[in-house]
């Protein structure tokens, strides 16, 4: 990684030479206002510097549907009179994605470990992440973020560059050749004594404006042992089976697929389409058996595959803590409540624990 | 001073490959594309089932598909989807695929429609089998319910191709109705030629049935099990695991001895989707044989 420095007004030029550019970009913007009067912010596409919200607080879909688009086309087929053909294609426009927050960078390194690895890797999302530049600046969280929690306020892979705000300059961490490259027609300076303390600084404040903590630690185990455990019904009661929380969180990547016949009948698209666990015929199988009938088991899937199942297979929870399913949520359900009330119920036995025998 | 970032130089990656490759893991392969077959013959076994022939087209596929025991694939029917169908002919029949398959949802009924000729095409073959070597000099008992009869296929046609390998056999299968029992012109050739215990039960039994009436796990009465020495495969609708298992449990064989086969909706077959994941496990991937032992582990398996 190079590390540079470069003033604001500069910094804003380069964006706005990147963006005006052939090249299709993407950046938050504030696209609405919602009834409590906050902005709402959504990554879309952007043309000038002007249009891009750098300050924004965080966008209700995340960064991966520029990789894992909610429709994408499989392969075609075309229909002759008594045969068949199938054509994949996996080629995809070059784009640029500016202004990610750690935890959305975060998101997509988790998105490649499982989706890059294994005995077959997704070529199309391979396609599109091998396409896709990506910007990231830091931010001052949002006060139900819990990113701090899961170690996702900072990142240090998955970017092509990194920008700290430092004041009236930005501390850009340099990760790809191609950055370099383009930063080189503009006026960057190296770090100076000053800038790193200002970076420390910055790093310092980030770390300490995190309101909300989730304790995550050893919750794979809580997990497994409170399978039974009656606050799922709880919390399943109150889940309406809508799907937001996974169309808005920034790993989830479970899809379906269909078959999309063309309206001429001379051909059809195989498709893949964003899924969600909650929704209810998701893990139901032909006949009609389903194998997660009630509310409370799809929710409790949920959370096991967020923070015990990928766990257990790639070594880390795939929640980055960003809390977008949280402010989504119609029936306010929120992680940091469900997880809180998991622990809340075994931590009230430390009393029995503390009058065992074998404690004295 | 203005500046585009050629096409090209970020769009260097263009995946081309020739030969659909599902056996080696390469960084990148056309994951999504099938194996296109003809459908050599349907057999119609009952009003619900029916037996379809296929034959991968092209010989270098029809080379590279090799499958084992309890694999499954992905069975594309284009314009109506794909669906995860085991495999039920043998291991050394290289010439045609065998699937057994139950009109059940959009797809099958599609396929219901299919005449002889058709071309359909296969993904695959997908996730773990049945440990065959691993049970040789052993007893075996196949123990299926209903449709489960359909993977345990592969499995029999193996042991029957490698018959003085394996010692007792046994193989008990039961159905709601007697109309629903599959592969009923088998039962003599594999009861005469390569000796295979078969008892057969039904649930609901009209008066003219001379068969045995009752649940599967009464079969168990029929036959002697030498716990230390038998290995057991078991597959049916999800209640039936419960009681078969169980009772096998209690008979003293081992649970890492006894073989299920899972159900689950699979989207993919190659454990991406997580439409068929239990816990943290992908069915596609890791099962869909699993051993007891894992299932027993995995909540809300069965």
């Amino acid at each position: 990684m190079i590390y540079k420095v470069i003033a604001k007004p500069e910094f804003e030029k380069f964006i706005d030479t990147l963006v005006s550019g052939e090249t299709l970009s993407y950046g938050p913007r504030h696209v609405d206002t919602d009834k409590q009067g906050e902005p709402i912010y959504q990554f879309r596409e952007v043309n000038t510097v002007s249009d891009i919200a750098f300050d924004y607080t965080a966008t209700y879909s995340s960064a991966k549907h520029f990789l894992l688009p909610f429709r994408e086309n499989l392969s075609r087929f075309t229909f002759t009179d008594d045969d068949w053909e199938q054509d994949i294609g996996y080629e995809v426009k070059p784009i640029i994605l500016i202004g990610l927050r750690p935890y959305d960078i975060s998101a997509i390194n988790i998105l490649d470990s499982v989706l890059l690895n294994g005995h077959f890797p997704s070529p199309y999302y391979l396609a599109r992440r091998k396409n896709t530049f990506i910007i990231g600046m830091d931010h001052l969280p949002l006060p139900d973020c819990f990113s701090k929690s899961l170690n996702h306020h900072t990142v240090s892979h998955g970017f092509n560059l990194f920008c700290s705000d430092i004041g009236d300059k930005y501390y850009l961490s340099i990760n790809s050749s191609k950055a370099y490259n383009y930063l080189k027609e503009f006026r960057v300076e190296d770090p100076s004594y000053d800038d790193d303390c200002k970076l420390i600084e910055r790093r310092k404040l980030i770390k300490q404006s995190f309101k909300t903590d989730v304790e995550v630690t050893g919750l794979p185990s809580f997990l497994d042992i409170e399978f039974d455990s009656p606050i799922w019904t709880k919390w399943g009661d109150k889940c309406l089976n809508c799907g937001t929380c996974a169309m808005v969180c920034p790993t989830c990547y479970c899809y379906n697929i269909e078959d999309r016949p063309d309206t001429d009948l001379q051909g059809s698209s195989r498709q893949k389409q964003l899924y969600s666990c909650n929704l209810v015929d998701f893990a139901e199988v032909a006949g009609g058996h389903n194998f997660r009938p009630k509310n409370g088991d799809r929710l409790k899937y949920r959370y096991y595959h967020h923070y015990l199942g990928f766990a257990e297979n790639a070594n880390q929870p795939i929640c980055v803590g960003c809390n977008r399913c949280g402010r989504a949520c119609l029936a306010n359900i929120n992680p940091k409540d469900v997880i809180n009330d998991l622990r809340m119920e075994k931590e009230s036995c430390m009393i029995c624990v503390s009058q065992s025998p074998d404690k004295t | 001073m203005r500046f585009t970032i050629p096409g090209q130089d970020i769009n260097r990656e263009r995946f081309v490959r020739e030969i659909p490759d599902f056996h080696h893991k390469s960084e990148v392969m056309l994951t999504d594309k099938g194996y296109k077959c003809r459908i050599t013959n349907i057999v119609s076994l009952t009003e619900q089932e029916k037996l379809f022939q296929l034959r991968i087209l092209d010989p270098d596929e029809r080379n590279i598909f090799r499958f084992r025991p309890g694999q499954f694939l992905m069975l594309q029917v284009p314009g109506y989807g794909e669906v995860p169908i085991s495999i039920s002919s043998s291991t050394s029949n290289n010439e045609q695929i065998e699937l057994c398959i139950r009109k059940a949802g959009h797809v099958t009924n599609a396929l219901f429609y299919a005449r002889e000729g058709a071309h359909v095409a296969v993904r695959g073959p997908f996730g773990s089998s049945f440990p065959m070597e691993e049970m040789m000099d052993r007893n075996v008992i196949l123990v299926a319910g209903g449709l489960g009869i359909a993977p345990l296929r592969a499995p029999l046609f193996w042991i029957n191709d490698h018959r003085d390998r394996y010692r007792q056999v046994h193989m008990l299968y039961g159905t709601k109705e007697p109309s629903q029992m599959l592969f009923t012109y088998q039962f003599e050739e594999w009861r005469k030629i390569n000796h295979i215990d078969l008892h057969t039960i039904v649930e609901h039994a009209p008066k003219e049935w001379k068969g045995k009436t009752g649940m599967i796990t009464e079969l168990f009465s029929e036959i002697a099990i030498d716990h230390d020495n038998t290995y057991a495969i078991v597959c049916g609708p999800p209640v039936m695991f419960k009681f078969v298992c169980n009772h096998l449990d209690k008979q003293g064989i081992p649970m890492n001895r006894m073989f299920v086969s899972l159900e689950r909706r699979m989207n993919c077959g190659m454990g991406k989707c997580c439409r068929c994941m239990v816990g943290s496990t992908f069915t596609c991937v890791d099962g869909p044989v699993f051993d007891y032992w894992s299932v027993m582990n995995l909540k809300e398996a069965i």
